[in-house]
């Protein structure tokens, strides 16, 4: 499903975020990305939907060969995979419903199917009722339900998701981690940046830990392995 | 792009006007502001240029012929003048009939002696109008020339007001490039007006974009609704625009009736808004196609 060899990523600034990253994600795998703060956790995330392009190294996402991915082309992987963010980034003038319906917009769907699989997904994360309000009118947990039927809108065979649980109280996460795990349980690759050692260390996953732009852990049904 | 996408994109593009409402005021605002100022220049400076013809039309040549000419060389010369490309209309006016001017300029008095005596001073002559005011001066050397040309020199005095009309020439042709030139820096100064304003919507739109083009969303998909939303600011404005500033000449043309003279009109309505109507709006067209297309083309390439 996801797979790199020696990748390496040195920005402009001269800061090498990843150094010589081989890792390989197999199909409805659950994964974990943790580690401190500019080790390279957002860069590892970032390649894979092609936020950023490796200086060096293969990735292949989903079938996609990202190295030769044409610009015109990076739509097409982006509908194939989800993407979850710490700040939920939800388009702030439209409501849940509407933002939901955006991702399905860009994909032409009829719009007979999308009312009904819009609704349906909205269902899925409890939002039903709320599906009128705009963001601004939604708790951050519902907001982050909300970016998460967005992502799952379209079945992608992956998702990507930057901290999701950053911004949100203990209770609040773990009906997110509840969530994601549901999807996953369905089917879906999931691969999530995480800082939150109880989540990591309750729901066992596999956990992979970067360290100054290395992977230095990978190990099965992990713990968070760091003390804050 | 399918059918139902591109309703999709109306509908969007429409709805984004009212999304962003204060923006989509001040855009249509600076809009109404910049097309206002330039569509007054260029009404201003359609009259003055217009009067500036007026003027001009009013400088004639007046051709004086020898008091012993015959009458068929006088035709001769009419035939002449008349054949210049230059010319555009010439009047004859017989001794008689400008000793008839006469008597309405100085009186009766003057006039009677001569009458009496039948001793008429005055000579026949042409007034000569030309097509291109300026071309009076060389109109009239032209037409002295014909002395060279004839052996008994019909032509005994041409005039039109040497140094007077070359005076009004230039300060006609001076308001003429004064109007251009403040047409023009108008609408420099409306462009940067709209282009500060289209800064400022960019900067508020580049998250949305980002966020767009994450979910998969091609850039054509984003430009269209941007493109529509945008016309329809530029359109509404220059509507506005229109309303404002013919509903204003209408007004100032009423009050300009009364003491509007011969010598200065202004253009009337009629002649002028279907023109002046497409200009603006054209413009309002393409303020707003350019402005929508431009402020996001920089953020596409995330």
């Amino acid at each position: 499903m996801i797979d790199m060899q020696d990748v390496w990523k040195t920005y402009p600034n001269g800061t090498h975020a990843l150094k010589g990253v081989s890792v390989q994600i197999d199909r409805s795998e659950f994964v974990y990305v943790v580690g401190p703060s500019g080790a390279g956790k957002s860069t590892f995330m970032k390649l894979m939907y092609r936020e950023e392009v490796p200086t060096k190294g293969q990735i292949s996402v989903n079938g996609f060969n990202l190295g030769k991915l044409k610009q015109r082309n990076i739509p097409l992987l982006r509908r194939n995979i989800g993407v979850i963010f710490q700040d939920y980034r939800l388009l702030p003038k439209l409501t849940a419903y509407e933002n939901v319906a955006f991702a399905m917009e860009v994909i032409e769907a009829p719009r007979k199917i999308m009312k009904k699989r819009v609704m349906e997904v909205l269902d899925l994360v409890g939002l039903k009722n709320k599906a009128n309000r705009e963001p601004a009118h939604l708790s951050g947990g519902e907001q982050q339900r909300v970016a998460i039927a967005r992502a799952i809108v379209n079945n992608p065979s992956v998702i990507v998701a930057d901290e999701p649980t950053g911004n949100l109280d203990p209770e609040t996460s773990w009906g997110i981690m509840q969530l994601l795990d549901e999807i996953n349980f369905r089917g879906t690759t999931i691969v999530m940046a995480t800082h939150n050692k109880e989540i990591v260390n309750t729901m066992r996953k596999r956990v992979l830990a970067i360290e100054n732009g290395q992977v230095v852990r990978d190990q099965l049904r992990g713990d968070y392995g760091y003390e804050f | 792009m399918n059918f139902n996408t591109l309703l999709r994109h109306l509908r969007e593009g429409t709805k984004d006007v009212f999304r962003n409402g204060w923006m989509s005021v001040a855009s249509m605002l600076s809009i109404v502001v910049s097309l206002s100022l330039l569509g007054v220049a260029l009404l201003l400076v359609l009259n003055l240029d217009r009067a500036a013809d007026e003027v001009d039309k009013q400088v004639e040549i007046s051709v004086y012929l020898n008091l012993d000419i015959e009458q068929g060389q006088r035709e001769a010369v009419e035939q002449e003048i008349r054949n210049m490309p230059e010319v555009q209309e010439l009047t004859f006016v017989s001794k008689q009939e400008g000793l008839e001017a006469m008597r309405e300029t100085l009186g009766d008095a003057m006039v009677k002696g001569y009458e009496e005596t039948g001793t008429n001073p005055l000579p026949d002559m042409f007034k000569v109008q030309v097509i291109e005011a300026t071309t009076v001066p060389f109109v009239a050397d032209k037409i002295s020339a014909l002395n060279d040309s004839n052996p008994n020199e019909p032509i005994y005095e041409v005039d039109y007001g040497k140094g007077t009309a070359e005076r009004l020439f230039q300060w006609t042709q001076t308001i003429r490039v004064v109007g251009l030139l403040l047409v023009v820096g108008l609408g420099v100064m409306a462009m940067f007006l709209i282009a500060n304003t289209i800064k400022v919507t960019i900067i508020a739109r580049r998250r949305e974009i980002a966020i767009m083009k994450l979910v998969g969303a091609t850039n054509r998909f984003i430009r269209w609704p941007f493109f529509i939303e945008g016309v329809l600011v530029g359109m509404t404005g220059a509507a506005l625009t229109l309303a404002i500033v013919l509903y204003g000449y209408f007004r100032v043309q009423l009050a300009a009736a009364d003491w509007s003279s011969a010598l200065f009109t202004l253009i009337p309505l009629q002649e002028i808004w279907l023109w002046f109507s497409i200009l603006i709006l054209g413009l309002g067209f393409l303020i707003g196609a350019w402005g929508s297309t431009i402020s996001i083309r920089k953020f596409l390439k995330v």
